[in-house]
């Protein structure tokens, strides 16, 4: 087992390496920078830009180095000072921008995740059991709209309901009189009061795709001959579904927590726009708006991260529950 | 079909239906049959025969939507009762207490058969601790004596081992141990031997004659294979569309046969002293899939001696013909009648 992990804690160097080179090709593509993006806006704005202030902020930036200098610059600086560089549009360092953020985010992808399974998984179990109960038929429609309706459209009705109801305005993560404070245990407590919001409107489209995802893994599994060999000897149903099926349908769901992780994190971004939280989506999406290219590469670096942490810990999960994956290949 | 006070186990007129939207399947349509005491009862029969779906009926293991009728009566060992299995409730006490215990099931395909997220040991316990003891240290060395019994190489370390870490025939020991571990009355084997290569078959096969001998537990073997009939039983019933075609002791089977689907079935068998570049004869056609079936002979469609206004006239009867030889034939009856 610890061979496995560590075989694989290996095989994650080369690939991050990789990915961190096709982020930074990636956010160097589109034609111009931060600073062609600054001089226009100065120029429409009437403020004539000379040459020397240009090339001036281009240095003061470290734009007139060649790309591939810049990359190193930035990977020394991230690797030694865990410094992923400066926004050009906030001025000022990236960790401070997403600093918070990105622990906001992680908090509501967790409990998005953790309200997805709880919810999800025993109404899946419960459906596959009893295919075509009347139970079964319900929780497949309400699923179906679960699927179909958008996320941020539930925000808005959410918002627009509680709003209509009690007069208050749920929007945020914290009473505004916390707004740009400091952490106490007030604002803890405010944030709890508000976290359910996204987390619950994240959660349900993924709540409706696992059920449904559960449902047909389980019905798979209560077909197999070994289910059937179980109770040829003797074994309680109850006890039977739990010890074998269940155990076998879980393993592709464990499978998918790799991508659920940077899904939850960049997916809800819309959502997060709608309900004003200060996590990473809205931010995200206006450093690529802009071309602030550390910042945005910074983002991209950290979901690649996080994504291959995600497939990491699956993968060690999955090795753990399932016997074929931890001996197959690697005792050769 | 007798039944005197060797017989252990005995199948009356069972008949399962399937409620489909084409019509009523009758995978099982009337079946008699009778087990005795160290006696192994082979089931030869082509797939959709309802040999399967038979003797898992035994075990009530079916789906629930099958409707069953007719009796299983066990004349249990251990109370001396006799029991009728048609009516237990399905997955009740009493049910469970009887699969794995008194009658226990090898499967075809032992990858399948295991679960493979848990230890062959794990898998064992489980019965044992169901049917034998309660106690785990005595369970284990139970379920260890029994890998033993099969000739499992170092069992202490399959013990702890997953089904894909067995070769094939490791595995379907151990699925004989598992099955053999709970001292079972009956033995219900289906197709034990169909998914392994020749040379495992025959030690399969042998293994469990031998521990049949040893143990005296009664057999119902199930195949489509007539050579491993002629291995292992003493009686047979041959199956088709749900139907016991013949019923007679294996050397009659294979010498004295009378229904034109058992003289079919064993002119297909490939034999070694045949003569060269001669055919072998296959049956045409497939299995009928079981709905709405005209009325008479089930092998009409199919049978070179069927005469049309005498076989599909009505049902026919299984007849006998001497003692312990049934056939369900009109022409063999009249035959015979007209012989005599």
């Amino acid at each position: 087992m610890l061979n496995y992990i560590g075989h694989r804690l290996l095989q994650l160097i080369p690939l991050l390496i990789a990915i961190s080179i096709i982020i930074f090709v990636i956010i160097q593509l589109p034609p111009g920078n931060y600073l062609t993006t600054y001089i226009q806006q100065l120029e429409l704005s009437g403020t004539a830009v000379n040459q020397s202030e240009v090339l001036n902020l281009q240095h003061q930036y470290g734009l007139d180095q060649p790309v591939y200098v810049q990359y190193f610059i930035w990977m020394k600086n991230i690797l030694f000072h865990w410094d992923f560089g400066n926004s050009f549009q906030w001025q000022e360092p990236v960790t401070k921008v997403i600093g918070d953020r990105i622990g906001l985010t992680m908090l509501i992808a967790i409990f998005s995740l953790i309200f997805t399974w709880v919810i999800a998984i025993p109404i899946g179990i419960y459906s596959a059991v009893r295919q075509y109960s009347i139970f079964d038929y319900i929780f497949t429609f309400i699923g179906y709209i679960g699927l179909a309706v958008p996320n941020f459209l539930i925000a808005l009705v959410i918002v627009f309901y509680v709003f209509d109801h009690t007069g208050l305005a749920i929007s945020g993560l914290f009473a505004p009189e916390y707004v740009g404070q400091p952490w106490s245990w007030g604002k803890i407590v405010s944030m709890l009061e508000r976290i359910w919001v996204p987390v619950v409107i994240v959660g349900t489209a993924g709540t409706a795709g696992l059920i449904r995802t559960t449902r047909a893994m389980l019905l798979d599994e209560l077909g197999k001959q070994y289910v059937i060999t179980a109770r040829a000897k003797g074994v309680a149903e109850k006890k039977l579904l739990f010890k074998y099926p269940i155990r076998l349908a879980i393993n592709p769901l464990v499978s998918t927590i790799g991508w659920t992780l940077p899904a939850l994190i960049s997916g809800s971004a819309i959502v997060e726009i709608v309900l004003n939280l200060p996590t990473t989506g809205p931010v995200l999406l206006n450093a690529l708006m802009n071309q602030d290219m550390y910042l945005a590469g910074s983002f991209l670096l950290i979901l690649s991260v996080l994504t291959v942490i995600g497939t990491l810990i699956s993968d060690i999960l999955l090795a753990w529950i399932d016997p074929r994956i931890r001996f197959g290949g690697m005792e050769e | 079909m007798i039944s005197d006070e060797q017989t252990i186990l005995e199948v009356k007129d069972l008949k399962i239906h399937f409620k489909l939207h084409e019509g009523l399947l009758k995978a099982v349509d009337g079946v008699d049959l009778s087990l005795r005491k160290k006696e192994t009862l082979g089931i030869v029969g082509e797939s959709g025969s309802g040999k399967s779906v038979t003797t898992q009926s035994i075990l009530r293991i079916i789906p629930q939507t099958a409707h069953l009728e007719g009796e299983i009566i066990l004349r249990s060992e251990e109370t001396g009762k006799n029991i009728n299995l048609a009516t237990l409730p399905m997955n009740g006490k009493e049910i469970r207490k009887i699969r794995g215990g008194e009658i226990s099931m090898i499967f075809q395909e032992p990858m399948k058969a295991f679960s493979p997220v848990h230890t062959i040991g794990n898998q064992m316990m489980e019965t044992v601790l169901l049917h034998r003891t309660k106690d785990k240290n005595e369970a284990k060395e139970i379920v260890l004596q029994s890998l033993r019994e099969v000739g499992m190489s170092n069992p202490e370390q399959r013990f702890d081992e997953y089904p894909h870490q067995l070769s094939g025939g490791m595995r379907q020991r151990a699925m004989i141990a598992m099955a053999l571990a709970s001292n079972p009355a009956i033995l219900i084997a289906d197709e034990p031997t169909t998914a392994l290569d020749v040379t495992l078959q025959a030690q399969v096969l042998e293994l469990m004659n031998n521990l049949k001998e040893k143990t005296g537990t009664s057999i119902i073997f199930i195949t489509h294979d007539l050579g491993v009939i002629a291995e292992m039983s003493d009686n047979v019933a041959v199956m088709y569309l749900g139907q016991v075609m013949e019923y007679t002791d294996v050397d009659t089977l294979f010498h004295g046969a009378k229904h034109p689907y058992t003289l079919a079935l064993l002119k297909s068998m490939p034999s070694v002293g045949a003569a060269e570049n001669k055919r072998l004869e296959a049956i045409e056609g497939n299995v009928p899939t079981p709905i709405n079936l005209p009325k008479g002979c089930r092998f009409f469609s199919r049978c070179k001696l069927a005469q049309d206004g005498v076989c599909n006239v009505q049902d026919i009867p299984l007849v006998k013909i001497e003692d312990g030889h049934y056939v369900r034939c009109v022409l063999v009856d009249e035959k015979n009648r007209g012989g005599r």
